[in-house]
């Protein structure tokens, strides 16, 4: 059997909440042991990460990989390897593909072809209304039964409330999260970009922040009413954070995510025009990102998502108004993360570590594997030290539509180690 | 002599000595236009294409005219918004232009931002004839032209600008250039034709139309889309009218002599009553006569003019 021991670990497990110095011997997919001085045997393959942090592998709840449906942008394969490299050993595949995943057939597609093509795992989300029409709830139990982990109409709100409050009623069934992107369509008005100073002087349209307030206000309402779990999706506004952090105080069951272009980039970056900064919902002004860094920092925001929408060339290299919206950031992640919230922000490591992995896991209500022998050994592995520039050149992902190419982020992924496996890295 | 620039994509980043030269150059170059042949021969052999993907006939009639005057070629390439979806895209537009050699295209669009793709991806010089919301520099500087030659100076003129400021491109061009300039401006509109956090940039804005106008040098007024009311924006044409109207009661808070602007085209009796717009303040017509020269200058200091061309003007 396959031994892999990992030598002069700096674990980091928020799992077991315990940062320690150890050894870490891997046999087959499972932790053997974790213990100082472990001594290799003849076929042991050693790897010595002093200087580097070992942590429990990262989760990405929320990513698109775009198969089936716009292989031309993403698949399986290449979305998974762009998840590795990103320093992940699962991710949330969310729904909205052509078709979407909204029956049990093509949940065990997304599984099928995970186990098929994929470098690392994958856990399908399921559509909350049949199509992503905001009509009909899909089949809950049905689905749960076939493997999702949650429920979302991701990329679209679902906008008649009666049908979010039958929903989050329905989905007690099954004690899935509704993950919903909170997005009154109306109040967005077609905008292209976050609204305010720089909407005006460069004459785009605006989204404005309350298109988001408004939704996720009516959403932890129907949440308390009914009960449900809910997660905010891609949480962006100052206003939102202050309603989810109040709801939280008052016990209600509701979680939320921030993707790291919402903490490490302004709408200033529009200016240009760059089309790699559009993305829905927007790139914001100063006083939100402030409020989402905060909010992340004081566990407000349980869990860093890349929301990750890759798209191809032709997608973005147009007018800004016609380019798609999206961000091919889940190779961006970390760094942004590693280089905001732990150097500048000085977020402690663990914290930071848990927004990737126990918190995301919570949202999901998974029983979440920390470092400990007999677990099964998927591994995310830090470089806080090391200064690279964003390629996008370089990315895995088919979509090169990255706003942070050409900035220099310290601290990034260097291995990520899937079911014993090192499956990136050296 | 010339500009330093590659392209004219708006005034905001646009300085003074920029927009003095650019003046006082159509200012000379104006003369041209009342001369019995109507042409010299400063830009032949440079290309001019104008391309245009909104509707326009005065903007892109007088771009035309003023390569004409100059002995310039000019083409124009006329291109339906619909076909954008499924036609070519607008780089591949301009890689075609640009194997064609041409010097300058002057692109209007109705997406704010597309003059910036075409510059960035062009050889050729762009100039912006209206973008979006966004910029309508030519607009501006026929506007400062017009102001100049009326009162002397542009510098502590209090200017009004009233109308729906919010999806106004000529109103944004006019605030950066004239604020650059040193007048005084005020933006007066309802409030929900006023876009957000403009007050950041350093603008004025009165929500009231007579506190606006009231000792102002110049009014200009803008174009209310009527498609505007339809969107909720304005309850009615009757109300925007008696609101943010332009009529002779209006007109006489404002300084004796002050000017009456419009970008045209009018919407008598709505923006402006009809006997304003054809009183002795009123400049819209000589507004279009400058346009043809802002635009000749343009061409002549982006087109790099032989060296003798101001003699020869």
């Amino acid at each position: 059997m396959p031994q892999l021991l990992l030598k002069n670990c700096q674990i980091v497990d928020p799992a077991a909440k315990k940062e320690y110095f150890s050894d870490i011997l891997i046999i087959e997919n499972k932790i053997r042991t974790i213990a100082r001085d472990l001594q290799p045997g003849p076929d042991t393959k050693v790897i010595d990460l002093q200087g580097k942090i070992v942590a429990p592998g990262f989760i990405d709840i929320h990513v698109h990989l775009r198969e089936p449906g716009d292989e031309d942008k993403e698949t399986i394969a290449t979305g998974t390897m762009a998840a590795a490299r990103g320093g992940f050993t699962s991710v949330v595949a969310m729904p909205n593909t052509k078709p979407a995943i909204d029956n049990e057939a093509a949940v065990e597609y997304i599984k099928c072809k995970a186990l098929s093509d994929g470098i690392i795992e994958v856990l399908p989300c399921a559509a909350i209304t049949k199509g992503r029409k905001g009509e009909e709830i899909s089949e809950y139990g049905i689905l749960k039964k076939a493997g999702a982990v949650a429920l979302s109409d991701d990329g679209d709100p679902v906008a008649n409330p009666e049908v979010m409050r039958r929903a989050m009623e329905y989905s007690l069934l099954v004690n899935l999260p509704i993950i919903s992107h909170c997005e009154d369509k109306n109040l967005a008005g077609g905008g292209a970009m976050h609204e305010g100073y720089y909407s005006t002087i460069l004459g785009l349209k605006g989204i404005p922040c309350l298109a988001e307030d408004v939704q996720v206000a009516r959403d932890i309402a129907l949440a308390e009413y009914t009960g449900a779990k809910l997660h905010i999706a891609h949480i962006s506004t100052a206003g939102s954070v202050e309603l989810v952090r109040t709801a939280k105080k008052k016990g209600i069951r509701v979680t939320a995510e921030a993707a790291p272009h919402h903490f490490a980039l302004t709408d200033a970056e529009v200016v240009g025009y760059n089309t790699n900064t559009k993305v829905n919902p927007p790139l914001r002004s100063e006083e939100h990102v402030k409020a989402i860094i905060e909010a992340i920092l004081d566990g407000t925001i349980d869990a860093i998502a890349s929301d990750h929408a890759p798209h191809t060339v032709e997608n973005k290299n147009v007018e800004y108004d016609y380019a798609s919206f999206g961000i091919s950031g889940i190779e961006t992640s970390v760094a942004a993360a590693l280089d905001v919230l732990y150097h500048q922000k000085k977020m402690p490591l663990i914290d930071l570590i848990s927004r990737y992995t126990t918190g995301p896991a919570s949202v999901l209500g998974l029983d979440y594997q920390g470092l400990e022998p007999g677990r099964t050994a998927n591994l995310t592995i830090l470089d806080l030290e090391q200064i690279k520039r964003v390629d996008v050149n370089s990315f895995a992902s088919k979509g090169k539509n990255n706003p942070f190419h050409g900035r220099e982020f310290k601290g990034w992924p260097v291995m990520t180690i899937y079911q014993g496996k090192v499956v990136v890295g050296n | 002599m010339g500009i330093k620039r590659k392209d004219l994509l708006g005034l905001q980043n646009v300085t003074k000595q920029e927009i003095e030269l650019i003046l006082q150059t159509a200012d000379s170059l104006k003369e041209i236009m009342n001369r019995d042949i109507k042409k010299v021969p400063t830009l032949r052999g440079r290309t001019v294409v104008t391309l245009f993907y909104e509707p326009s006939t005065r903007t892109r009639t007088s771009f035309e005219l003023a390569g004409k005057f100059m002995s310039a070629d000019t083409s124009s390439l006329s291109v339906a918004t619909s076909s954008v979806v499924k036609g070519e895209t607008l780089i591949d537009t301009g890689k075609t232009l640009d194997a064609m050699a041409t010097d300058i295209v002057i692109i209007r669009h109705s997406a704010a931002g597309a003059p910036a793709l075409l510059a960035k991806t062009m050889k050729a010089r762009v100039i912006n004839a209206g973008d979006g919301y966004h910029e309508h520099p030519t607009q501006a500087l026929l506007d400062m032209l017009t102001m100049k030659q009326h009162l002397g100076k542009i510098e502590g003129l209090k200017v009004a600008i009233v109308g729906d400021i919010a999806h106004s491109r000529v109103a944004r061009s006019n605030f950066w250039g004239l604020t650059t300039m040193g007048a005084d401006v005020v933006l007066c509109g309802p409030p929900t034709l006023i876009p957000r956090d403009l007050t950041k940039a350093g603008a004025k804005i009165v929500l009231n139309m007579d506190e606006a106008v009231k000792d102002a040098d110049v009014v200009m007024m803008l174009r209310v889309q009527l498609e505007r009311q339809q969107k909720g924006l304005f309850p009615s044409i009757r109300e925007y009218s008696q609101f943010y109207g332009l009529n002779k009661e209006r007109l006489s808070l404002a300084k004796a002599n002050a000017l009456v602007m419009h970008p045209g085209p009018m919407n008598r009796g709505i923006e402006i009553t009809s006997d304003i717009a054809d009183s002795v303040q009123s400049v819209i017509e000589e507004q279009v006569t400058n346009g043809v020269a802002v635009r000749m200058a343009l061409l002549y200091l982006m087109g790099g003019g032989v060296s003798d061309a101001s003699a020869s003007a």
